[in-house]
């Protein structure tokens, strides 16, 4: 149980009270992307406007009439959250100078789930960051379309069964390798981009918060356990992050202007990515040889970024 | 807004269907969906508020003496604070 | 005293939307439409305007960066043409039901299948039912006082609609033209600053865009439509304000020679000149005919139309774009529908003209009016024909 030792034990007293995502939203009993939203929102604080993509966390939380945002929100299309953030951050923007708003600043969030930001919103999200809008951007990684009902992505594992990547007779569900959308941020020259997990709810506000400080486009990547989605107990979202975190499947660091350091959250043996794999359902089929390919991979995929953090470091 | 009493006609609608009312999803009381509950063991619990932080709906919340208990309204019965629970104060019964 | 100087259509638009006090603007860059978009940033660049100029990666993302800071209540401003109002069309019906107030300048142009760059209405056409107002211009001179007026009938505070001027690609876009700039007093006095019934701002939070169910959703789309309806008293409002302050009228149906023609003929959009001209050579032959000129599409103006085709025994209806398998020009099933209700109505016919940026001339409209002469004006004609189109 080293997740206590490592977390605040006073950690409530630590995190801000208000919650500006109220009860009341109908996401799935256990969600831990829901949890993420809610974690994002303490850390932003009121001064905050957020652009959200089509997808579970637009309708669990906008049931007209009533909505469980706290915070202005504004949801237009799937694929356009970033463009739609960039506008608003313009918007605000033109009118500041301008003295017709309050000089105030204001965070301008965009959020998307994996295919909003990684398949569909991915045109939306590049320009938008390749521009430099001051803006933060969150992925809310959950690894399928689970609005739809739980079909692949670009952000899906190899190996995971999915609607549309089932397992099967002659298949192993997803025959691709996730998309590294982390990377992908970097080559835009994104000045902060950062990996995190509500599993790690201080590293995860940590990062929020280091974002919302820079002035210029940032970038997190939350990796959110979906239990209906991945076919595990609801009881399980937070524990099947903190396995994804420590068998090196979704390892926390972050990239601050190129540079490169891994969160101390990251144990330094990691931990067979079987014993992740164990409790869901999605990858229940997998065979001894296929989760040994995946194991080399994500090993291989893990000491590349901890190079980087060592040498990008050492190029200081 | 005054209290939504029946659904809006058209002319009540609001103008680009906007929503005024932070946190009115509020209104909507998601403890209906639970099939069980989490108990707190006063006893055990070092109040230490993991319970609160990973709580997806934030309906955990802290008493004055300290101890938490969740808000029934809105608890959906995930179990995530129970097993997350360090000194194993929560345990999850069975809704009747 | 407004000076007249010799502009180009386009450059004249950027020039009008800088007199506008816009906060915002996002364009991507598309032929015929980009010099509006390249003139709005050198007006940008040289400080002539004081707002955040965009320079989105799409049309998709120019709809939706404006979509956005129009929520935050800024004045707001785009333009596309063709295959990029076709590629922004999932987000029109967004704003329109969002109730925000973008104005949006259109170079007209035929869309793709094949790829065709000059100017006809097929990229307007599909977006007729998107819930934006959309006014059509003849001129230079219309497309700088109706870009300037789409804003004030767009933030009304009883229309909260998008508008969306059409202005013909090439046509007029390209034209040098003489015109009137107002004076930029007159301007902010016609004007007034936006103010929006909610905004995107921490000092009072609000959820746009919300998700609405079966429960809610047809009281919506009726709010909406009853929206669009009823901007018509407005723009008929901010066309008589411009009157008054300006001196030039606009109507949502113009007519010319029609008053006693036994013959009408109408256009949308710069064909209305060239057609005058045949009109007048037509008339000089002793034959009663006249023109209608279609401003407003959106809202459909029903009472002015019904009005001017009260006497005439015969309408020419003429379209730059085809609704295909069957009805036509979507200018012509608007009339058909308009009418059907009427006792007396005039026999309909309808000729596609001017296609991915065909000249239509004067001998052609001439060649109109005399072939539906001999026609019988007993009864409508439920066919559509492609005017000039060669056969074999």
């Amino acid at each position: 149980m080293n997740i206590v030792e490592n977390f605040d034990l006073y950690a409530p007293r630590l995190i801000n009270k208000k919650e500006l995502l109220s009860a009341g939203h109908r996401a799935c009993t256990g969600c831990a992307e829901v949890l993420a939203v809610r974690l994002m929102c303490k850390a932003l604080g009121e001064n905050t406007v957020i652009a959200s993509a089509t997808g579970c966390m637009e309708i669990v939380s906008s049931m007209y009439p009533t909505t469980a945002w706290e915070v202005p929100w504004i949801h237009v299309a799937f694929e356009n959250a970033a463009a739609v953030a960039a506008g608003v951050e313009a918007g605000l923007a033109g009118l500041r100078k301008k003295g017709k708003i309050d000089d105030r600043y204001i965070k301008v969030v965009g959020m998307a789930g994996d295919g909003g930001t990684m398949d569909i919103g991915f045109q939306a999200l590049s320009g938008a960051m390749e521009r430099g809008h001051d803006m933060l951007f969150v992925c809310f990684d959950n690894e399928a379309y689970m609005n739809t009902g739980i079909q692949r992505s670009s952000g899906t594992p190899m190996g995971a069964s999915t609607t549309t990547a089932p397992a099967g007779k002659i298949s192993s569900g997803q025959k691709t390798w996730k998309k590294n959308m982390p990377e992908i941020m970097v080559a835009h020259g994104v000045s902060y981009v950062a990996t995190a997990c509500p599993s790690y709810p201080l590293d995860f506000i940590r990062k929020v918060e280091k974002a919302k400080s820079i002035k210029g486009p940032s970038y997190i990547h939350c990796f959110s356990v979906c239990p209906t989605g991945w076919r595990c107990g609801s009881h399980l979202a937070i524990a099947m992050g903190r396995l994804a975190v420590e068998s090196g499947v979704f390892p926390l660091y972050e990239v601050e202007n190129g540079k490169y350091k891994m969160s101390s959250e990251m144990p330094k043996k990691l931990k067979p990515v079987k014993d992740y794999f164990k409790a869901q359902g999605r990858f229940r089929h997998l065979g001894e040889e296929e989760v040994k390919t995946i194991q080399h991979k994500v090993e291989s995929e893990y000491q590349k970024i901890l190079d980087k953090a060592k040498y990008l470091k050492a190029w200081d | 807004m005054a209290k939504r009493i029946g659904l809006a006609t058209w002319q009540e609608i609001t103008t680009g269907c906007v929503v005024f009312d932070p946190g009115s999803a509020s209104e909507y009381h998601t403890g209906s969906w639970r099939a069980q509950r989490p108990i707190w063991d006063n006893a055990k619990c070092i109040k230490c508020g993991i319970c609160y932080v990973f709580c997806p709906e934030g309906c955990v919340q802290q008493s004055e003496d300290g101890f938490f208990k969740a808000n029934l309204d809105y608890c959906k019965g995930c179990g995530i604070c129970a097993h997350e629970c360090w000194p194993r104060a929560i345990t999850i019964v069975e809704e009747k | 005293m407004a000076k007249r100087v010799g502009m180009e259509v386009a450059v004249a638009v950027a020039e009008a939307v800088g007199q506008c006090d816009i906060d915002m603007a996002a364009v991507y860059p598309i032929t015929p439409q980009s010099h509006i978009a390249e003139h709005l940033s050198d007006l940008v660049a040289d400080g002539k305007i004081d707002a955040e100029f965009v320079t989105v990666e799409s049309e998709h993302s120019a709809m939706s960066a404006v979509i956005g800071a129009s929520g935050t209540g800024a004045r707001v401003y785009t333009a596309t043409s063709s295959q990029g109002l076709m590629l922004m069309h999932e987000l029109l019906p967004i704003a329109s039901g969002m109730r925000l107030p973008i104005v949006m300048g259109i170079a007209n142009r035929a869309v793709s299948g094949p790829l065709n760059i000059l100017n006809d209405h097929s990229d307007i056409m599909p977006q007729r039912d998107s819930g934006w107002i959309s006014i059509f211009v003849e001129n230079g001179q219309e497309a700088v006082d109706v870009s300037i007026q789409a804003f004030k009938i767009a933030e009304h505070k009883d229309v909260n609609l998008p508008v969306c001027v059409n202005i013909d690609g090439f046509q007029l876009t390209h034209m040098v033209e003489p015109l009137e700039f107002p004076d930029q007093e007159l301007v902010d006095k016609f004007l007034p600053p936006r103010v929006p019934y909610a905004t995107l701002h921490p000092s009072k939070p609000v959820t746009m865009g919300a998700f609405a169910m079966s429960d809610y959703f047809t009281e919506m789309q009726k709010a909406k439509d009853e929206a669009l309806i009823n901007s018509k008293k407005v723009i008929l409002e901010v066309w008589d304000e411009w009157a008054k302050m300006f001196g030039r009228a606009y109507k949502p149906v113009e007519t010319y020679k029609a008053d006693d023609a036994e013959i009408l003929m109408l256009t949308m959009g710069s064909m209305g000149e060239t057609a005058e001209m045949a009109i007048d050579a037509l008339r000089a032959k002793g034959v009663s005919v006249g023109l209608i000129k279609l401003r407003l599409w959106r809202p459909f103006p029903f009472e002015e139309i019904k009005a001017v085709l009260k006497a005439a025994k015969k309408l020419i209806v003429t379209d730059r774009a085809v609704s295909f398998g069957g009805p036509g020009g979507p200018v012509f099933s608007e009339i058909k529908s308009a009418l059907y209700s009427e006792a007396r109505r005039p026999a309909i016919y309808n000729y596609i003209i001017g296609l991915g940026g065909r000249d239509v001339t004067v001998k052609d409209f001439i060649g109109m009016v005399e072939k539906v002469i001999p026609c019988s004006a007993e009864k409508t004609v439920d066919t559509y024909e492609y005017w000039g189109v060669r056969e074999s």
